[in-house]
């Protein structure tokens, strides 16, 4: 069994009668492993990872989601991550009055106690924060700032990355992350993204464009529309989109 | 409404008048206070719903049942009583049932410049500076600063010379001791001379499970130039009714920052009458309450812009749990005169409790043409949202909401200048948070 298994996944938005976003959606993911899911606006691409986040707006239907055999679905949101799911978001949301460092280091213990693991100590805490911030461009400044208060586009996605390198998931999902950089930016944060690329760890790269598939060289490509995978392949798929754009795919969802 | 047939009095208005019928005739000018305060509340008695400014707060019915004055408390029951900001080092004076307790109040080696006696020793000792005592008068009849007013023995008098810097803050700390419902009348004045710089504290606390009542009042004179900070903690307990009534009279380009911080008190009301009478001056009065089970929290505020140029700020913060009430209400007045205001008011609640209930009552009054006011009032649950973003990194439910509270008060505490006090406000706001968890 895959660490992440997927299964004809369907979902729609919580209390709406209408529409599934999520139409039979099925994906396995290992160890190692880079997924990236291309597909156009609405296909159900942010859907899928709120989901697997646990944001409560939700409804799954039917299907099912396991992360190392466990069922997913069950679980609480702070448990997920706390099992190593991270989900770093399109859209990183400013939260005043809480310090950086207050919200970094309240993450990661909580996460170690849920494991049974040591609280980290102040040190080693400031240690690893001070080696990981600097690897992405993150000031002391930006780190006594409330959470991404303040922040432009680039560094709220840095911020996110910083995230993901102190608190090591397994299962890292990155919803555009790409959208809002700049080329330097992108840089940036692809450099952070492959540093934390090893083979424990498994990711799904979401995205619109190929632009970012060029740093952050993924294993897999999957076709997102209408709410299901509908066509995977390795890399070389992600520059046939490119040239293509997906209206081969749309056609024939319709 | 001033037409209005009076009710016949509760027991408890009924004991108060009687109590205030045994003051003496003749003497000073204070005894001549005392008397009016109590005619007017012979007259008036105590406010209810269809007095506007008690609206939300029927102090009728909250004092329906009469308590006798409370006796002298025993000087090491007041010691054990009182855990309020002690880490922040203050000068510390005590008032125990209403009375200063020397044994207690650290009044030696006062700085140069610093004065502070008791208030029943100014008035045994004739001291001239009593005259200034009672001059702020709010516009309409205030039931508890007449009471308090008309049975006030003691309190604290506290003076700064004119141009004189206190580091130290000092700390008039009030505590209940006793076992039964007794009622506390407490007078503080505090004279800030002119260029001055002083930072002012009370604190209130008493034993739980006693409904006892405490009613302060203060006055401020804040004089021309000065820089002057306030600060107060209620932690009243969770059965005591608390009644307190400010009046500040600032003078010309001062500063002034009064800050309250209330977690206490079945009920509490506090009342603040603020004049800027001289030109230019920067004021800000803020607060935050955190209320749980079925407290009550009531902040009123006027402001009264009587000369241009100055600058008013106010913003208050309620955090509310269980089925707790808070009660913002706050007017600013703009005199004709005073051209080139600047104020503003915000009131912001964060409800926790399914049954909590935020009323505000935000008022501008303005006479000028050339001025600069507005005011806001927010109330809502955590932002979903923000709460999403904490989970999902792995931090629980409960001290997510903790991590988002503590930011939303923070905002307001953060407006504490003193470090120590400052510190000390934000450790009582985790404090409660953590019992809430």
């Amino acid at each position: 069994m895959a660490m992440l298994e997927i299964d004809n996944l369907h979902a729609k938005i919580e209390g709406d009668e209408g529409r599934e976003i999520l139409k039979g959606l099925t994906l396995q993911v290992n160890p190692g492993e880079v997924h990236a899911i291309m597909g156009p606006n609405g296909s159900g691409k942010s859907t899928l990872s709120y989901i697997l986040a646990g944001k409560e707006d939700y409804e799954v239907t039917e299907g099912s989601v396991t992360l190392d055999g466990e069922d997913l679905l069950e679980m609480e949101i702070d448990e997920r991550a706390a099992k190593g799911v991270f989900l770093a978001f399109q859209y990183p949301i400013e939260v005043p009055g809480v310090a950086t460092m207050t919200f970094l280091r309240s993450a990661l213990n909580a996460q170690r106690k849920k494991r049974g693991e040591e609280e980290v100590s102040t040190p080693d805490f400031l240690r690893l924060i001070r080696e990981r911030a600097a690897n992405l461009g993150i000031s002391q400044d930006m780190l006594k700032r409330g959470v991404n208060v303040g922040f432009s586009g680039g560094e709220k996605k840095r911020m996110e990355i910083l995230q993901m390198a102190v608190l090591e998931p397994k299962l890292c999902i990155l919803d555009e992350t790409d959208s809002g950089l700049d080329i330097d930016a992108l840089k940036i944060v692809s450099e952070g993204v492959n540093a934390l690329r090893s083979p424990d760890r498994g990711m799904i790269v979401i995205t619109h464009y190929q632009r970012l598939l060029n740093h952050i060289v993924p294993d897999f490509v999957h076709v997102m529309n209408n709410g299901r995978i509908v066509r995977s392949g390795g890399k070389e798929l992600a520059l046939e989109l490119e040239a293509n754009g997906y209206a081969e795919y749309q056609q024939s969802a319709a | 409404m001033n037409a209005e047939i009076r009710p016949i009095r509760t027991p408890a208005e009924q004991a108060l008048v009687a109590a205030l019928e045994t003051l003496p005739a003749g003497g000073d000018r204070l005894a001549e206070l005392r008397r009016t305060a109590a005619r007017s509340f012979t007259e008036n008695g105590l406010p209810h719903r269809r007095v506007e400014e008690w609206k939300y707060t029927d102090l009728r019915t909250i004092l329906r049942e009469a308590v006798p004055l409370a006796g002298p408390a025993a000087v090491a029951r007041a010691e054990a009583g009182l855990k309020l900001l002690g880490e922040a080092r203050a000068r510390r004076i005590v008032v125990a049932n209403g009375a200063v307790v020397p044994e207690l109040s650290d009044l030696a080696d006062l700085e140069p410049g610093l004065s502070i006696v008791s208030l029943a020793g100014a008035i045994a000792q004739g001291d001239e500076r009593l005259s200034r005592l009672g001059g702020l008068v709010p516009a309409r009849y205030d039931a508890a600063l007449a009471l308090n007013t008309a049975l006030a023995k003691d309190g604290v008098l506290i003076e700064v010379a004119p141009g004189a810097t206190i580091e130290r803050p000092v700390q008039v700390a009030s505590v209940f001791v006793g076992e039964a419902p007794a009622a506390s009348y407490a007078r503080n004045l505090v004279i800030v001379g002119a260029g001055a710089r002083f930072t002012y504290v009370e604190s209130f606390e008493g034993p739980e499970g006693v409904a006892y009542q405490t009613n302060s009042a203060t006055e401020f004179l804040v004089g021309d130039e000065a820089h002057f900070d306030v600060v107060r903690a209620q932690d009243e307990s969770a059965t005591a009714v608390h009644l307190s009534t400010l009046l500040f009279d600032v003078g010309r380009e001062a500063l002034l920052h009064a800050f309250g911080f209330a977690t206490g008190a079945s009920v509490a009301r506090t009342s603040l009458y603020a004049t800027l009478s001289g030109n230019d001056s920067k004021v800000a009065f803020n607060g935050a309450a955190l209320l749980k089970g079925r407290q009550h929290g009531d902040s009123t505020l006027f402001v009264d812009h009587a000369v241009p140029g100055c600058e008013s700020r106010e913003l208050f913060k309620h955090v509310l749990d269980d089925s707790s009430r808070g009660v913002f209400q706050g007017k600013i007045v703009v005199r004709q005169a005073a051209q080139k205001t600047d104020g503003r008011m915000m009131s912001r609640a964060l409800v926790l409790g399914d049954d909590a209930e935020m009323d505000n009552k935000p008022e501008l009054e303005i006479f000028a043409d050339d001025v600069q006011c507005g005011h806001g009032a927010t109330c809502g649950a955590i932002d979903e949202e923000l709460l999403f973003y904490l989970r999902a990194r792995g931090i629980p439910l409960k001290e997510a909401q903790s991590l988002l509270v503590q930011a939303f008060v923070g905002e307001a505490i953060e407006t504490v200048e003193h470090d120590g006090l400052r510190d000390a406000l934000v450790a009582r706001a985790e404090g409660w948070l953590k019992a809430r968890a």
